[in-house]
């Protein structure tokens, strides 16, 4: 009988633990935007709600990517690089009359999913650390992103498609960069909790020799997690480059510590194997929302990175501890 | 005879990085215009010396099996540090000296504070901290700048060169090494730092100091970061709050770190790696202005090396005798 009262316990307690990160990004984000009402009533209205779900959504097409590689262990550090390939690349297209128009999307994104193939066969063939390989893929993109462009910004610009897929609205009021990230985040948790390429990426995560010796392909599926992560980063940038109406060198700078920031404190172990798509959006949103309320209240930029590194700091000391050594 | 053996196995990778940089710089020297003179030499020191210094605080760091994204950070900061105290009589340049390397301290022992009692992952604490220490060095300088009163005499006698042939830099450098690196690297401690690299609860479980070694890793790391900003004060006579800059040492201090033999793993390698590491970095980068590259192929180039120089790790695999050990 004792035992009966016992077992539906445990795995409530197991999830509470599980969703602990996820509950308390929440609270942070319901408290940011009370303390911001406090200054300003404009921080609940709907117009800065969706604004700020529209440039949150940018991230979150980048974190999606970010993720996938955290979860199986790894890291990318090739993201600002990656995106504003897709950028360039995308918007080099659209000068090519209608056809190339027509394909700026798809081909930008296929130069970021080829790119991070190549960072795929070398951390999952070659067996070297993901951190050096993604970064000299990092130098590389940029070696000849500039020797592309000649050192200055390219002259072409966003083709219409880029732009509307960034700021067009589809139905009424939502703008288009929240319907793309829902679709992509929808495809995330489906390919994450349904399909066996989902599952075994977070068994690669927990222990690769073992996800290995159950009979997954592990190095053909990091491979391709690192080619989805790099085509992700360059639709990230593709977004971004319709967002701005055209592709700009150091745009992608901003977004390499805010992915990774984005994904941990959404509770995935950096260690790889734990994880949950949830905690992500919420982590998108906290940091967005956190960027965005402190260069409205108006606070210098040094006064922002020392918050922002605060905050991580801070949030991470409430969930992300190991386990001690013993 | 069995003792040579063994010490060249065990610097293999360092000596593989001399020979790099050594191969790298002789074809750089005889290319060059002005070819093997003291201000050529002077010129690539001082510029090595920089990179060498944040290599080796990355590399303290990188035997623990960790990593420190805000190296970059640390050095700016202390840049900025400097270009506030370094000014005045040679004593107070001298203090101030001091002061801009305790900061390199500090902020190496507020990582290893977190990481140790926070238990949180290296990686994710140092971007943190990193952008903290970026935020105060942009509070310290907004704008470039420097104290009107900049000491530049005590700046040249560290960036010049001493009896007109020797750079000084280099001479700083090796002191640095001496005093620094080889005691600690010898001592309980250091090994400590090497046996937590390889398997920290096997030294845990050998009553080795884990805490203090993880510890002293961070902090050493961030002194020696320290003595990159105070260099590069010394080098600019300013400060400059440049987020780039602070990304681009992170970056190439890993670089140099992976050239110089260092594992990423943790409890492989060693700093003096790491130097030939950064001075060989350093080199291929000036390569391409002797040879009239046009500047703008100069990252690709970069990257390429770099690329090429971490495909060398790939050798493991031809040494695995089971697909098991792949993972490991």
């Amino acid at each position: 009988m004792k035992q009966d009262t016992a077992t539906p316990q445990a795995p409530m307690l197991l999830h509470l633990r599980a969703n602990l990160p996820i509950v308390i990004s929440f609270a942070c984000i319901i408290l940011l935007l009370l303390l911001g009402s406090l200054y300003s009533e404009n921080f609940l209205s709907p117009d800065y709600l969706i604004q700020q779900l529209k440039v949150a959504s940018f991230l979150g097409v980048i974190a999606t990517g970010m993720m996938l590689i955290i979860l199986m262990g790894q890291i990318d550090l090739s993201v600002p690089w990656l995106l504003t390939t897709g950028a360039m690349m995308a918007s080099a297209a659209t000068a090519f009359g209608p056809a190339g128009e027509f394909l700026a999307v798809p081909f930008g994104v296929f130069c970021g999913f080829a790119m991070g193939m190549v960072s795929g066969v070398g951390v999952a063939y070659l067996r070297i650390p993901a951190m050096i390989v993604t970064l000299a893929m990092n130098v590389i993109a940029q070696g000849l992103m500039v020797a592309y462009t000649g050192g200055f910004s390219p002259s072409d610009t966003a083709s219409s498609g880029m732009r509307y897929l960034a700021t067009g609205n589809l139905i009424g009021g939502v703008p288009n960069a929240i319907l793309v990230w829902i679709g992509i985040g929808a495809l995330a948790v489906f390919v994450l909790n349904r399909t066996t390429f989902g599952r075994a990426v977070y068994a690669i995560g927990n222990r690769e020799s073992a996800a290995f010796l159950s009979g997954a392909a592990t190095q053909r599926l990091m491979m391709f997690g690192f080619g989805i992560s790099g085509a992700l980063a360059a639709f990230g940038g593709v977004l971004l480059a319709g967002y701005a109406g055209k592709a700009a060198q150091s745009m992608g700078d901003a977004y390499l510590l805010p992915s990774i920031a984005a994904v941990v404190l959404g509770g995935t172990s950096i260690l790889g194997g734990r994880g949950n798509y949830l905690g992500t959006v919420a982590g998108v949103i906290l940091v967005t929302l956190l960027q965005s309320i402190l260069s409205v209240m108006q606070i210098a930029e040094f006064g922002r990175q020392i918050i922002y590194g605060l905050v991580i700091v801070t949030m991470l000391l409430l969930y992300g501890r190991e386990r001690a050594l013993r | 005879m069995k003792e040579w053996r063994f010490f060249a196995a065990e610097q293999r990778a360092t000596l593989l990085a001399l020979v790099l940089f050594l191969v790298m710089f002789i074809i750089y020297v005889s290319n060059h215009p002005a070819g093997f003179t003291p201000n050529v030499v002077q010129t690539a020191s001082n510029k090595g010396v920089i990179l060498a210094f944040v290599a080796m605080a990355q590399t303290l760091v990188v035997l623990t099996a960790g990593i420190d994204l805000s190296v970059g950070m640390i050095f700016i900061l202390c840049n900025c540090v400097g270009s506030y105290v370094l000014g005045g009589t040679m004593a107070s340049a001298l203090g101030g000296a001091g002061l801009v390397l305790l900061t390199g301290l500090g902020c190496g022992m507020v990582n290893g504070l977190i990481v140790i009692f926070g238990r949180l992952q290296p990686i994710v604490t140092t971007i943190a901290t990193g952008a903290i220490f970026f935020g105060l060095a942009l509070w310290l300088r907004p704008f470039p700048g420097t104290v009107p009163d900049f000491n530049g005499d005590l700046a040249d006698l560290f960036t010049g060169k001493l009896f007109g042939v020797v750079p000084a830099s280099l001479v700083f450098l090796l002191a640095v090494v001496l005093v620094v690196w080889v005691p600690l690297s010898r001592s309980v401690i250091g090994r400590a730092i090497y046996a937590v690299g390889s398997s920290d609860m096997a030294a845990y479980m050998s009553g080795m100091p884990v805490k203090l070694a993880r510890f002293t890793a961070f902090a050493v790391g961030g002194l020696l970061a320290g003595f990159g900003g105070l260099f590069l004060t010394f080098f600019t006579y300013s400060g400059e709050a440049s987020l780039a800059n602070g990304d681009n040492y992170t970056l190439f201090s890993i670089a140099a770190v992976v050239l110089g033999g260092v594992s990423l793993y943790g409890g492989r390698g060693s700093a003096i790696g790491a130097i030939f590491g950064a001075l060989a970095f350093r080199t291929i980068g000036d390569l391409l202005f002797v040879f009239d590259f046009d500047p703008l192929w100069q990252p690709l180039f970069q990257g390429l090396v770099l690329a090429l120089a971490v495909t060398f790790g790939a050798a493991r695999l031809f040494r695995i005798r089971n697909r098991l050990e792949m993972f490991s």
